[in-house]
C-alpha cells in the first residue's frame, strides 16, 4: 500500500460498504489517512492533511456521501471532514455545549445518520451531514464507550442506538428513557440490517426491536386475534371446548384470516423449532376454518423455517433472521453455503425447494467440481472421475467451464480428461486450442459433424504447425482432409495440388493439371504441357483411358492450331466432331477423312456427322454419291428424315424406297405416300403400323386408304 | 395463406410458424427502417416462408441482390445481409461494407447467416477488418422448409455432390440439426431407421445433438412414429428415369423451383375471337403448383395418362355447375348460385391452366423421340441387354443430343447393369469427349466418382437380384386406377420407396441379403421416450413415418409415397423430408464441371 504506509505503520483501520464494493480505509502513523473506495480494484486516494494534527483522532469514521467515501474525525471539540481535495470543520447542529472531545463516532448501515458520543456523557443523533439532530440523549456516563453502533428498527422506522460500555449495554432513542442490559462477558457489537448482533467468548444474541405480530401474539394478556387462535390451538390441543369459544370470538369479529397471518408471520420471527411449530399449528388450526385462504404464504412459512433452522444449526452456523434471509435471497445463500463447501446441504436445500436444476443442482455441482480441481493433492485420474460420477449427465452442467478452471489452475491433463465427459463439441474446442490441444480439437469437432468447427480448427493448425506436420495431421483425418480440400480449391489452389500430391492422389491430380490446363494457360505450348502432366498423372492413376485420351486432346489442340494456321476460321477447343463437321462444312473433305481415320471415329457416328454437315450444306449430289459410297450402318431412315427436316421431299422419296422393311411405314409416311405406307403395312400384317397409317389419313384424300385399311384389319381377325 | 400446410396428418404450419416468428424477431431487433441484401439463392426459399408483405411490416422498405462494390444508395437504418455461411460471400459483403460513403448519412449493417453462423466466415471477416461493422451477426436456423402438406425440403443444391463426391457433409450436419428442429416441435421420433453411410452419419449426429439438449427435454407428444433416413446412393437408379407422373413430367419438361413452375405463354393466350392472335404474351407463365389448388392435388400424382380423363371429367361436372343458373329460379336460389361463382370461376380457370400444361405435356410425350427414349430406359430396368453399347445412345451421341440426357441414359445403364463392362464404358466415354468436347471428362470423371457411370467391379451383376427381390419391374400396370407404386413409372417401382414399404411391412429382416448388397450399412435407432409420452395407438390408426432423402428426391417417388400414404389397408402414412428436389436432369447437372 505505498511507501508511506510502510514507513509509517498503520495506527487504525476502517472497513466500509459502499454499492461499488468494500472499501478501506487506513490512519498512518503520520497522522494522515488513505482510502481506496474498492479492495477488489485498489486504488489508493491519500487523503488531504488534517491541520496540525499531532496526534491520533480521538475517534473517526468514513462517511459516504454521492457515493464518494469521505472520512469524519473528530481532534479535542473539533469535527473535519476530508474529502478527496480538501479538509473542513463542521459543527454538529444544535449539540449541547461544554464538549471538550468526541469520544465515540457511529455512522448508520445507509450512511444517513451519525451518532457521537462526547465527553460530556451526551449523545448527539442527526444527519450525517451534521446539519441536522434528531435527538440527544445524557446518558450521564462519561467513561468512553467501548463500542457503539446504530440498531436498525425496520418497524417503527425510528432511529436508535446501542452503546456498549464493558459490562453495560444502552439502547438509546428519541425517548427520555434508554433501556439497559448488563453484559457478563467482554462483548462485541455488530449491527445489522434489522437489529445488532452481540458476540461474546460464550454467547450469541440478537438485539432487535420486536415484531408487530410477535408483539401482538405474544404481549401479556393480548386479545389480538393471533394471540387468540394460538390459545384457541391450546384448548383444542387439550380437547377443551375453550377452543371453540376462543374461535367463535375471533370469527364473530371477523378477523380469522388475519389471525392465522398472524400467527404464520410470527412464526417467522421465531428461532426456537418448538414455538415456530406451536404457531404454525395454530395457523393450520386456523385454516380449517376458512373457506379460501390462499396456502401459498403458509406453505413457503414452512419450507423458510426450514431452510433457516438448517442453516441455523450450530454445525453450519449461519444464524440468519428471516427478515434477513428474504433480503439476502435463497440464492444468495445457496453461494454462501457453496463459498463454505458446504455442498450438501445446498444441494439438500435446492432439492427440497425443487429448484430448477440450471439454477440449483447443476449449479452447487459445478462449483463443487471446480473447487475439486483445485485439490492438487488428488490425481487428475481421481478428480475426473470423481466428477463424473457426481455430475453424470445432469442437465446444465458446464463440464467446459469445469475443466476451464482446472486449466487455469495449471492442470492441463485434467482439463482434457473434463472435456470428455462435455457433450457440445461447440464448447469442447475452443477451450482445447486454447490448450494447445489443436489435434485433440481436430478429432472433437469431426465427432460433432460440424463443419464449421473443423474448418475453424483447421485453420488455426495451419499456423500452428509447419506445413509437413499440418499435412500429416490431416492424413490421418479423411473427414478433415477433404473438407481442407475443398477449402483450397476456392481459395488456394496451389496447396491442394501439394495436397493430392502428398497422397499419391494420381486420379484427382490430373483432373487438377486438366483444369489448370484450361483455367492458368493461355498459350497453346502451356495448354498442351499441363495436359502431358495430366495425362502423366493419369498413367500413374493406372487410368489407361483417361491418359490416352489426354493424349487424344493434346494431339487434336496441336492440330487445331496447324488447321486455324493453314485454312483460317475457329479451330481451336471445338470438339473432335465439331471439327470434323467445320472441315466438312468448309469442303475439306479430305482432311476431315484423314481426321476421322486418325482418331478412329466409329462409322456410325460418322455416318451421322456427314449425313447432318451435308444436309446442313445442302448439297444433295454429294449426299446422294455419300449414300451410294457403301451400305450405310445407319440405315437410311436418318437420310428421308434430314431432307424432310430441310423440307426437300423429293430428295427425301429417293431414300425412302431405299429404307430397310422394318422402318418402311415410316418413312413412307415422312414422304406423305400414305397410300404405299398401306400397302406395305398390309403386307406386313403389322396391326402396330396399321394403327399408324391411319392415324396419318386424313381428310377426303385418304379415305380410300383408310378404307383399304380397316378391310385389311377385318379380314386379319376373320383369320 | 398457407392453409395446404396443415391439411396432412401432421401440422406443418407450426413449422413455418416458428420459422416466421423467429425471422421477425429478427428484423425487430434491428429497429428503424431497413434494406436486405440478398444471397440470390435465399430468394426462393425465402419465398415460401415470408412474402413481401411480411417483411413490409417490419420496416423493410428495399431489397437488394448481394453483388460487389457498392451498395445502391437507400434511405434507410439498417442495412441487413441475408447470406449463406460462404467465404466467397463474405469477400462482397466486405467490399459493400469498405465502399460505404462515409459522408452519408450512417447505417447500421447486420448480418444473418442461413441456416447457421459460421466462425470460419467470421473470421474472413475479420481478416478483412469488417467484423466490427456488424451490430448483429446471427443465424437464422432455416433447414427445412414446408413445401407442402407432406413435403419438407433443405433446397441445398449442393447437397448430393458435397456429401458423396467432395466428402464435405455440412448438409449432413444441417439435416440433423434440422431435424432436432422437428423434434422440438413436433415430440421426439422414438424410433430411427436408415440405410446407407450418410443415414448412418445423420443418426449419429441427433443422437449426439440429443445428448447435448439433455437439460431442455421436451414434453410433446411425438407426432412422428419413426424416422427413415435414406442415402440417395442406396438408390442412384430411380432419379435417372424418366417420372411419368403429372407433376414429375411438369418437372422433367420444365422445372419446378421452389414449387413455381415457368411456362411458355402461348398455351395461356386469353381466348378472344378476332383478336388474330397477334400480341401472345411474351413473359413466360409462371404458376405455383400445391396442394392448395384443388384439382391439382388430385391430378398431380397421377400417371400422366390417367390425367386426361379426369380433366375432361372435371370440365363437365364444372360446365353443369354453371349451366346450373338456368335452373335457379326463386331470388334464394340465384343467390346461391352467386355466392358458389368464386369458388367456380377458380375450379374453371384452375382447369384451364392445367389442360394447357396438359397439352404442352402431351406434345412432348407423344413425340417419337420420347417414345423412343423412354422404351429404352424400360429396356434397361427390366433388365434387357443393359451389357452391351446401345443403339439409341449411340445415335444420340451421334445426332449431338443434350449431353445430359445422354449421360442420364448413361449413367442409367451403367446402374442397371452395377457398372458397365469396361469395354462398353470406354466406348461412351470416348464417344462423348469426342463429340461433346474434351473438357466433360471431368464430369465423367465425377459421376465416375459418385458411382453412377463406372465399370463393373467384381464381375458381377447384383441388380437383376435386386429387381426381383424387391420387385422393381412390374409387367401389369394399372396406370389409371394403380394397384402398386410402380405406377409412377409406368413399370419400374422406385427402389427407394420400395424400401420404405418393405420396412413398414413385413420389415427389414425379410430382405437383409438385398440390403447387404446395397451400399452403406442399415441400422435401427431407439430415442427412449418418458413414459408418459408413449403413445398407445387407436385400433386402425396409422402410423407416421418420417422419410428423409439424404441427396435429394423425385416427383414420382413423392407421388408412390402418397399413393403408399393412401393405401386404405397402407398402415403407415408418410411425411417426406429431402436435402432437395430434384430430377435427373438437376441431379446430373448438378454433377457436371466445367473447366472454363
Amino acid at each position: 500500500m505505498g511507501n508511506e504506509v510502510l514507513q509509517n505503520r498503520v495506527l487504525d483501520a476502517r472497513i466500509f460498504h459502499t454499492e461499488f464494493g468494500s472499501g478501506v480505509a487506513i490512519l498512518t502513523g503520520a497522522y494522515r489517512f488513505t482510502l481506496s473506495a474498492n479492495v477488489g480494484d485498489l486504488k489508493l486516494r491519500r487523503m488531504p492533511e488534517v491541520p496540525g494534527l499531532q496526534s491520533a483522532p480521538s475517534c473517526w469514521t468514513t462517511l459516504c456521501h454521492d457515493r464518494v467515501p469521505h472520512i469524519l474525525l473528530a481532534v479535542g471539540p473539533d469535527l473535519y471532514i476530508l474529502d478527496h481535495a480538501t479538509c473542513s470543520t463542521v459543527t454538529p447542529a444544535g449539540l449541547a455545549p461544554g464538549v471538550s472531545s468526541f469520544l465515540q463516532m457511529a455512522v448508520s448501515f445507509t450512511y444517513r445518520h451519525l451518532a457521537l458520543f462526547t465527553d460530556t456523557g451526551s449523545i448527539w443523533m442527526g444527519t450525517a451531514s451534521l446539519k441536522e439532530k434528531l435527538c440527544e440523549f445524557n446518558c450521564n456516563i462519561r467513561a468512553p464507550p467501548k463500542q457503539m453502533v446504530w440498531c436498525s428498527r425496520p418497524r417503527s422506522k425510528e432511529r436508535a442506538v446501542v452503546v456498549a460500555w464493558e459490562r453495560r449495554l444502552m439502547v438509546v432513542g428519541n425517548a427520555p428513557e434508554s433501556i439497559q442490559f448488563v453484559l457478563d462477558e467482554d462483548s462485541y457489537l455488530v449491527p445489522e440490517l434489522d437489529g445488532v448482533r452481540i458476540f461474546s467468548r460464550t454467547t450469541h444474541e440478537f438485539l432487535h426491536e420486536v415484531p408487530v405480530a410477535s408483539e401482538e401474539i405474544f404481549k401479556i394478556a393480548s386479545m389480538a386475534p393471533g394471540a387468540l387462535l394460538l390459545e384457541a390451538q391450546k384448548e383444542y390441543e387439550k380437547e377443551s371446548q375453550k377452543a371453540d369459544e376462543y374461535l367463535r370470538e375471533i370469527q364473530e369479529l371477523g378477523q380469522l384470516t388475519q389471525a392465522v397471518q398472524q400467527c404464520i408471520e410470527a412464526a417467522g420471527h421465531e428461532h426456537q423449532p418448538d414455538m415456530q411449530k406451536s404457531l404454525l399449528r395454530a395457523a393450520s388450526f386456523g385454516k380449517c376454518f376458512l373457506d379460501r385462504f390462499p396456502p401459498d404464504s403458509f406453505v413457503h412459512m414452512c419450507q423458510d423455517l426450514r431452510v433457516l433452522n438448517a442453516v441455523r444449526d450450530y454445525h453450519i452456523g449461519i444464524p440468519l433472521t428471516y427478515s434477513q434471509y428474504k433480503q439476502l435471497t435463497i440464492q444468495v445463500l445457496l453461494d454462501r453455503l457453496v463459498l463454505r463447501r458446504l455442498y450438501p446441504l445446498a444441494i439438500q436445500i435446492c432439492e427440497y425447494l425443487r429448484l430448477p436444476e440450471v439454477q440449483g443442482v447443476s449449479r452447487i455441482l459445478a462449483h463443487w467440481a471446480c473447487y475439486k480441481v483445485q485439490q492438487k493433492d488428488v490425481s487428475d485420474e481421481d478428480v475426473a472421475r470423481a466428477i463424473n460420477q457426481k455430475l453424470g449427465d445432469t442437465p446444465g452442467v458446464s463440464y467446459s467451464d469445469i475443466a476451464a478452471r482446472a486449466y487455469g489452475c495449471g492442470r492441463t491433463e485434467l482439463a482434457i480428461k473434463l472435456l470428455e465427459y462435455e457433450p457440445r463439441s461447440g464448447e469442447q474446442v475452443p477451450l482445447l486450442l486454447k490448450m494447445k490441444r489443436s489435434k485433440l480439437a481436430l478429432s472433437k469437432a469431426i465427432e460433432s459433424g460440424d463443419t464449421d468447427l473443423v474448418f475453424t480448427v483447421l485453420l488455426h493448425l495451419k499456423n500452428e504447425l509447419n506445413r509437413g506436420d499440418f499435412f500429416m495431421t490431416l492424413r490421418n483425418q479423411p473427414m478433415a482432409l477433404s473438407l481442407y480440400r475443398q477449402f483450397c480449391k476456392h481459395q488456394e489452389l496451389d496447396t491442394l495440388k501439394d495436397l493430392y500430391n502428398q497422397d499419391d492422389n494420381h486420379q484427382e491430380l490430373g483432373s487438377f493439371h486438366i483444369r489448370a490446363s484450361y483455367a492458368a494457360e493461355e498459350r497453346i505450348e502451356g495448354r498442351v504441357a499441363a495436359l502431358q502432366t495430366a495425362a502423366d498423372a493419369f498413367y500413374k492413376a493406372k487410368n489407361e483411358f483417361a491418359a490416352k485420351a489426354t493424349e487424344d486432346q493434346m494431339k487434336l489442340l496441336r492440330l487445331q492450331r496447324r488447321l486455324q494456321d493453314e485454312l483460317g476460321g475457329q479451330f481451336l477447343d471445338l470438339p473432335l466432331h465439331d471439327t470434323v463437321t467445320t472441315l466438312i462444312l468448309g469442303g475439306h473433305n479430305k482432311r476431315a477423312e484423314q481426321l476421322a481415320r486418325d482418331f478412329r471415329i466409329p462409322d456410325k457416328r460418322l455416318w451421322w456427322l456427314k449425313l447432318t454437315a451435308l444436309a446442313d450444306l445442302e448439297d444433295w449430289e454429294e449426299l446422294e454419291k455419300f449414300s451410294k459410297s457403301k451400305k450405310s450402318p445407319i440405315g437410311y431412315l436418318p437420310f428421308v428424315e434430314i431432307c424432310m427436316k430441310q423440307h426437300n421431299k423429293y430428295e427425301a422419296k429417293k431414300y425412302a424406297s431405299r429404307v430397310g422393311p422394318e422402318q418402311k411405314v415410316k418413312a413412307l409416311l415422312l414422304v406423305g405416300d400414305v397410300a404405299q405406307a398401306a400397302d406395305v403395312a398390309i403386307e406386313h400384317r403389322n396391326e402396330a403400323e396399321l394403327s399408324l397409317v391411319l392415324s396419318h389419313c386424313t381428310g377426303a384424300t385418304d379415305g380410300a386408304t383408310a378404307e383399304k385399311i380397316q378391310r385389311a384389319r377385318a379380314q386379319a381377325q376373320k383369320k | 395463406m398457407a392453409a395446404h400446410l396443415s391439411y396432412g396428418r401432421v401440422n406443418l404450419n407450426v413449422l413455418r410458424e416458428a420459422v416466421r416468428r423467429e425471422l421477425r424477431e429478427f428484423l425487430d431487433k434491428c429497429a428503424g427502417s431497413k434494406a436486405i441484401v440478398w444471397d440470390e439463392y435465399l430468394t426462393g426459399p425465402f419465398g415460401l416462408i415470408a412474402q413481401y408483405s411480411l417483411l413490409k411490416e417490419h420496416e423493410v422498405e428495399k431489397m437488394f441482390t448481394l453483388k460487389g462494390s457498392r451498395l445502391p444508395a437507400a434511405d434507410v437504418k439498417n442495412i441487413i445481409f441475408f447470406v449463406r455461411p460462404r467465404l466467397e460471400l463474405m469477400d462482397i459483403i466486405a467490399e459493400n461494407v469498405l465502399s460505404e460513403d462515409r459522408r452519408g448519412p450512417t447505417r447500421d449493417f447486420h448480418i444473418l447467416f442461413v441456416p447457421r453462423r459460421s466462425l470460419l466466415c467470421e473470421q474472413r471477416l475479420k481478416d478483412l477488418g469488417v467484423l466490427g461493422s456488424f451490430i448483429h451477426r446471427e443465424e437464422y436456423s432455416l433447414d427445412l422448409i414446408p413445401f407442402d402438406g407432406d413435403l419438407l425440403s433443405m433446397e441445398s443444391e449442393g447437397a448430393f455432390k458435397e456429401c458423396y463426391l467432395e466428402g464435405d457433409q455440412t448438409s449432413l450436419y444441417h439435416a440433423a440439426k434440422g431435424l432436432m428442429t422437428l423434434q422440438a416441435l413436433y415430440g421426439t421420433i422414438p424410433q430411427i431407421f436408415g440405410k446407407g453411410e450418410c443415414a448412418r452419419q445423420v443418426a449419429n449426429m441427433m443422437i449426439r445433438m440429443k445428448r447435448e439438449f439433455t437439460g431442455s427435454q421436451n414434453s410433446i407428444f411425438p407426432v412422428f412414429d419413426n424416422l427413415l433416413l435414406l442415402d440417395r446412393n442406396v438408390d442412384l437408379l430411380t432419379p435417372l428415369a424418366t417420372q411419368l407422373t403429372y407433376e414429375g413430367l411438369i418437372d422433367e419438361i420444365y422445372g419446378i423451383q421452389n414449387s413455381y413452375v415457368k411456362l411458355p405463354p402461348e398455351k395461356f393466350a386469353p381466348k378472344k375471337q378476332g383478336d388474330g392472335g397477334k400480341d401472345l404474351p411474351t413473359e413466360a407463365k409462371k404458376l405455383q403448383l400445391n396442394s392448395a389448388e384443388e384439382l391439382y392435388a388430385e391430378i398431380r400424382d397421377k400417371n400422366f395418362n390417367a390425367v386426361g380423363s379426369v380433366l375432361s371429367k372435371k370440365a363437365k361436372i364444372i360446365s353443369a355447375a354453371f349451366e346450373e343458373r338456368h335452373n335457379a329460379k326463386t331470388v334464394g336460389e340465384i343467390k346461391q348460385f352467386v355466392s358458389q361463382l368464386p369458388h367456380m370461376q377458380a375450379a374453371r380457370g384452375s382447369l384451364a391452366n392445367h389442360t394447357s400444361i396438359a397439352e404442352l405435356i402431351k406434345d412432348v410425350t407423344t413425340s417419337e423421340d420420347f417414345f423412343d427414349k423412354l422404351t429404352v430406359e424400360q429396356e434397361f430396368m427390366s433388365g434387357i441387354d443393359t451389357d452391351k453399347v446401345n443403339n439409341y445412345i449411340e445415335d444420340c451421341i451421334a445426332q449431338k443430343h443434350p449431353l445430359i440426357k445422354v449421360l442420364r441414359l448413361a449413367c442409367l445403364q451403367s446402374v442397371c447393369n452395377s457398372g458397365l463392362k469396361q469395354k462398353v464404358l470406354d466406348y461412351y466415354k470416348r464417344e462423348i469427349l469426342q463429340t461433346y468436347g474434351y473438357e466433360h471428362i471431368l464430369t465423367l470423371n465425377n459421376l465416375e466418382k459418385a458411382g453412377l457411370l463406372k465399370a463393373q467391379t467384381g464381375g458381377r451383376n447384383n441388380y437383376p437380384t435386386i429387381r426381383k427381390t424387391l420387385r422393381l419391374w412390374m409387367d401389369d400396370v394399372n396406370e389409371q386406377n394403380p394397384t402398386d407404386i410402380s405406377y409412377v413409372y409406368s413399370g419400374y417401382a422406385p427402389l427407394s420407396v420400395r424400401l420404405a414399404q418393405l420396412l413398414s411391412r413385413p420389415g427389414w429382416r425379410s430382405i437383409e441379403e438385398v440390403l447387404r448388397i446395397l451400399p452403406g450399412p442399415h441400422f435401427e435407432e431407439r430415442q427412449p421416450l418418458p413414459t408418459g409420452l408413449q403413445k398407445k395407438r387407436q385400433p386402425g390408426e396409422n402410423r407416421v413415418t418420417l422419410i428423409f432423402f439424404l441427396g435429394g428426391v423425385t416427383f414420382a417417388e413423392i407421388a408412390a409415397l402418397r399413393f403408399l400414404s393412401q393405401l386404405e389397408d397402407g398402415g403407415t402414412e408418410y411425411v417426406i423430408a429431402t436435402t432437395k428436389l430434384m430430377n435427373g436432369t438437376s441431379w446430373i447437372e448438378a454433377l457436371t464441371e466445367s473447366p472454363f
